[in-house]
């Protein structure tokens, strides 16, 4: 493969690239579910989990968390070395059961948010992001 | 030329498609009252540019909105640290920074022309030889090392009394042969890549190499708090990597080719205004 | 003793009884995640913040257990019922023993 400056500069661009990269998972994310969840049915609605499609950098990238009425969220990333990233607990003087905070990505995968509510019972939300492989500056 | 017109055309199609990598319309307010100049009009002697952008610009929406708020922007964690730095005493002459300076806003404007000619020492300064400077010659103090966490901190103390202020760098008078020289290098090419500084950041700003979106290379905003690794990054720390990334050997940071660079690319961002520290990828 | 772990908040001075407001917390820590190795190939072993708590007049408004995929100089943004005046206390604690604390009054009126 030719190196020239003009080859270097036309062969790729940003979103084709991550499109192509393979997306992490490890078994030792599904163990960490369940010990969360105790192997109960998860459902999907009243969790909402923001991130960003493209994380401009693995090693700083903003998420947030949202359950109303949750006791705690736990957050995964299904496809790092060790999955588990943050519990949250909230307490009685929450006033939203809501968390922001920065994670560290290894590679494009999924963050997994899972809430627990008081009842016992479980909900589930998660996202792809995109971690790319800079160019010169990365 | 005509294939890289086409690529140019190509990419800039490609790149308005990554609407979530860039609001290429934004504009930075800090803390709800600093007005950031990010897109102005490129200064005369950058002839081959007609608008010059901040790299704010070029990054994601969340990238961008860790600076709008000093308390989300992990860089301003080192100013704090060069504000107790500044009041420290050191040295055999019993002075801190702030013996001589008063408090730190009173050093607005001075990051604004910085690099530029000391009368008195008779060569161009930047700001760490500045700041060395007045802890040797002043303080009777040791030398920070140049692109160690204590001049970086400091840089962006320094940097952040001056924020909205326009960069006003001199190119002409007794700076102008380094400028020259500066000059010369951003449009030499180095390395195996054989690429030069004009050839990503003046010829390709706005596409992506690889996946990194490029910038115009603009110094506007150092000393740089970046998300890889998670720290202060200062100007010529970034030109040896960048050189490093040609696979070249690469100038050592402090050297008269840095000076020099760094003095070149500073005056192209002259009516950008400072923004340092600023937050990048 | 993890070196030059700062703490910073940013709690409102005011609000009115009952009112939710959101707080803002950041630390300076390296949060050494334990995947990274030395020079010599030797692993760098894991020093983290592991946890980090808020409460307000003894009552607790948040508890987080942290892994290393936090990312380094940990931030935390979460909202808070503030029902009286009276003082947040923040503390993390630290893989190493250390606990680092800081706090805010609000005056309710």
């Amino acid at each position: 493969m030719k190196l020239t400056r003009r080859h270097t500069l036309m062969v790729a661009f940003g979103s084709a690239i991550a499109a192509l990269l393979p997306v992490r998972a490890f078994a030792a994310f599904e163990d960490e579910v369940a010990a969360f969840t105790g192997g109960a049915d998860v459902g999907s609605e009243g969790i909402t989990l923001i991130a960003p499609e493209i994380a401009e950098n693995g090693n700083t990238v903003p998420i947030e968390v949202n359950a109303p009425g949750a006791e705690a969220i736990i957050v995964f990333a299904a496809g790092n070395p060790t999955p588990a990233v943050a519990t949250f607990n909230f307490g009685p003087l929450a006033a939203a059961q809501s968390a922001a905070t920065r994670i560290r990505l290894a590679g494009t995968q999924d963050v997994v948010a899972i809430a627990r509510m008081p009842d016992g019972s479980f909900v589930r939300a998660s996202q792809e992001v995109k971690v790319t492989i800079g160019g010169c500056g990365g | 030329m005509n294939s890289l017109l086409k690529t140019g055309v190509a990419a800039v199609a490609i790149f308005a498609a990554c609407a979530v990598q860039a609001d290429e319309e934004a504009n930075l307010v800090i803390n709800e009252e600093i007005e950031i100049t990010v897109r102005t009009d490129a200064p005369a002697h950058a002839e081959n540019l007609s608008t010059i952008y901040s790299g704010w610009v070029f990054r994601s929406d969340e990238t961008q909105s860790f600076q709008m708020d000093d308390f989300e922007n992990p860089g301003m964690i080192f100013v704090d640290d060069a504000i107790e730095a500044w009041n420290a005493v050191e040295g055999s002459e019993g002075n801190s920074c702030a013996s001589c300076h008063d408090g730190p806003e009173s050093m607005a404007g001075v990051r604004a022309v910085y690099p530029k000619w000391n009368d008195a020492a008779e060569e161009v300064r930047t700001m760490a030889m500045q700041v060395n400077g007045c802890r040797t010659e002043q303080m009777g103090a040791e030398e920070w090392k140049y692109d160690g966490s204590d001049m970086l901190n400091m840089e962006a103390l320094l940097a952040s009394v001056s924020r909205g202020l326009p960069v006003d760098v001199a190119i002409d008078g007794p700076a102008q042969s380094m400028w020259e020289l500066g000059r010369d290098i951003y449009y030499t090419r180095f390395g195996q890549l054989d690429l030069s500084c004009a050839n990503c950041h003046e010829d390709n700003y706005g596409n992506n190499i690889r996946a990194d979106h490029l910038s115009q290379g603009q110094v506007n905003g150092f000393p740089t708090y970046r998300l890889k690794n998670a720290k202060l990054n200062g100007v010529q720390s970034r030109f040896r990597g960048c050189i490093r990334d040609t696979r070249a050997e690469t100038y050592a940071v402090g050297s008269e080719e840095f000076i020099a660079l760094e003095l070149y690319v500073a005056s192209r961002g002259n009516g950008l205004s400072v923004e340092g520290p600023s937050v990048r990828n | 003793m993890a070196e030059n772990v700062k703490p910073r908040v940013r709690v409102p001075r005011d609000a009115t009884a009952g009112e939710e407001i959101t707080i803002k917390t950041l630390i300076s820590h390296t949060m050494e995640s334990g995947q990274r190795k030395d020079g010599d190939g030797n692993v760098i072993p894991r020093s983290i913040i592991n946890r980090f708590t808020c409460a307000f007049n003894g009552e607790t408004v948040i508890d987080v257990t942290l892994e290393p995929a936090i990312s380094t100089n940990p931030y935390f943004e979460f909202q808070a019922i503030v029902p009286e005046t009276g003082t947040f206390e923040f503390t993390w604690y630290d893989d190493d023993g250390d606990v680092y604390t800081d706090s805010k009054d609000i005056t309710v009126g």
